[in-house]
């Protein structure tokens, strides 16, 4: 039996040695809160009119020139998909490559609605990419894009299987692992990203999130916005608009 | 648990040290040699790591401080379409009115930054030949509906585009008489389906002005279910249509918006 002393001063100490107690007591430090305070600075968003693209391939033509990605096979930074979905069962997706061939590909069964999606890095606010990397030669900037540093990437490629959206490819000259960077050296000089300068219909849109008055903060005012898979929490910063649920 | 209280605490830190002194007392001299050899291998590695290699090599901000420069001086191969305006103001004047306004410069001519560098000796390509245009503007079914699409086999086949239309300001060089000129898909859905008889006027009206600004002025849709009665309702004197009673069929909705009227055989 424990008397009532023992009892008090065993319960204080447990208390205080206890994790939970020191956990509180940390978050209502004053530095503590101050991380989340208002942000500032750029943090760069891209926006995809899913109902604007006419799958021209421009974007795909003027990234692989602009960012010298290898022309063939199937090394991409920006590539746009072409959805065909049957009346029942599952959609048919296809790269569409630098652009539609005359003949372009017969589907199996009937169409009974198609469209076109264009894709590229999310650079996600949780980038599993960065994640995964063990020589942390991939991370993300100040201003929201996450970079590959090529003089310590290795090419182990698990970047490249940790991507959720498939955004990442080997360079063949290089042999590290590259992607879509918003075109950092072009918004570093005021000019658009490649793929938003040539797209013909405006179906992509770039801008800073943080800011009151810039195309993407419009954009998102403007139309209803999805993210690709969002049950993964990475949070990205290419929003889609007007865009299908069978989109995967 | 009970604490121990003090007096035992200062006889127990006691017992340990004089514990730690007999071992190094004892120690055989080839073991206590191979410590100060370890001792020194392990100051040594501290020493480089510390001091010798320098901090860029370990530290991953300073890398990517790097990174983030070196990928902001990566030379630019597209221009910008503001670069374009300085010279080239009269083509850019004539583009702002017509349909291709939002169009960048770059998207037909190229990338042009080494023009714009040396505009006597570097030309951007400018295409003529039959093989750029259609590249947005061939029939494809997962192209937006409205957007302007021409089968290229079978649109003025021997021409090359620049021809008839002008790509800074690209119009029909005349106005299309027939409906189908635009809208082949609906024309050649039409023929196959009951409703091949119909003129388009029968259901649309279209103002004359829809042919020059087709997307501004739009042609008007049947906007009562009374207008298919005409034909499918009960009290209709029409033969050769399947009948249904208005009052009860489709309650609220407008016809068109089950039945697809060029082909309504469709379910």
């Amino acid at each position: 039996m424990m008397d009532r002393r023992s009892f008090l001063r065993k319960l204080l100490s447990s208390l205080a040695l206890s994790g939970g107690v020191l956990g509180g007591f940390l978050r209502i430090l004053p530095a503590q809160a101050l991380e989340t305070a208002e942000p500032t600075g750029t943090l760069w968003g891209f926006g995809v009119s899913v109902d604007k693209c006419i799958g021209c391939a421009r974007c795909v033509v003027a990234c692989k020139a602009e960012n010298d990605v290898p022309k063939e096979p199937f090394f991409y930074r920006t590539w746009v998909e072409r959805y065909m979905i049957p009346k029942t069962g599952d959609a048919e997706v296809t790269n569409i490559h630098m652009g539609l061939s005359p003949d372009a590909e017969v589907p199996s069964k009937p169409i009974f609605r198609s469209f076109f999606v264009p894709k590229l890095c999310n650079q996600c606010a949780h980038p599993p990419c960065v994640q995964v990397c063990p020589v942390g030669a991939t991370f993300t900037t100040e201003d929201g894009v996450v970079l590959v540093n090529e003089k310590t990437c290795i090419g182990c490629r698990y970047c490249i299987q940790a991507c959720p959206y498939g955004a990442r490819y080997l360079h063949p000259a290089t042999s590290t692992a590259d992607k879509c960077t918003f075109c950092y050296h072009r918004l570093q000089r005021d000019l658009l990203p490649a793929c938003v300068e040539v797209c013909p219909t405006q179906a992509r849109v770039i801008g800073d999130l943080n800011s009151a008055a810039s195309p993407m903060t419009r954009f998102k005012r403007m139309n209803k916005i999805f993210v690709l898979k969002p049950n993964l929490n990475t949070e990205p910063k290419v929003l889609y608009a007007n865009m299908d649920g069978e989109v995967r | 648990m009970d604490l121990p209280d003090r007096t035992s605490l200062v006889t127990f830190v006691r017992r340990i040290a004089s514990a730690m002194k007999k071992p190094f007392s004892k120690m055989p001299e080839a073991l206590a040699r191979l410590l100060i050899v370890f001792a020194a291998v392990i100051g040594l590695t501290i020493v480089v790591v510390k001091f010798v290699i320098p901090p860029r090599f370990k530290d991953t901000r300073i890398q990517w401080a790097e990174t983030t420069k070196q990928e902001a001086a990566k030379p630019v191969q597209y221009a910008g379409a503001v670069a374009c305006t300085e010279c080239h103001d009269e083509i850019v004047a004539e583009k702002k009115k017509g349909y291709h306004r939002d169009l960048s410069c770059e998207t037909c001519h190229g990338p042009a930054k080494a023009h714009t560098e040396d505009p006597d000796n570097i030309k951007p390509p400018a295409p003529r030949d039959r093989k750029f245009c259609p590249v947005c503007h061939t029939f494809n079914p997962s192209r937006p509906r409205g957007f302007p699409m021409i089968s290229p086999v079978a649109h003025n086949p021997m021409k090359a585009c620049f021809t008839c239309h002008n790509p800074h300001d690209p119009k029909p060089p005349t106005a299309p008489r027939e409906c189908s000129a635009c809208h082949g898909e609906i024309a050649r859905t039409l023929s196959v389906s009951h409703h091949v008889q119909l003129k388009c006027a029968t259901c649309h009206n279209a103002p004359s002005r829809h042919r020059v600004a087709p997307r501004i002025v739009k042609p008007t849709k049947p906007s009562s279910r009374d207008f298919c009665g005409k034909c499918h309702g009960q009290e209709s004197s029409y033969k050769g249509s399947p009948k249904i009673d208005l009052a009860t069929h489709g309650e609220k909705y407008v016809c068109w918006q089950c039945h697809y009227p060029h082909l309504p055989e469709v379910e």
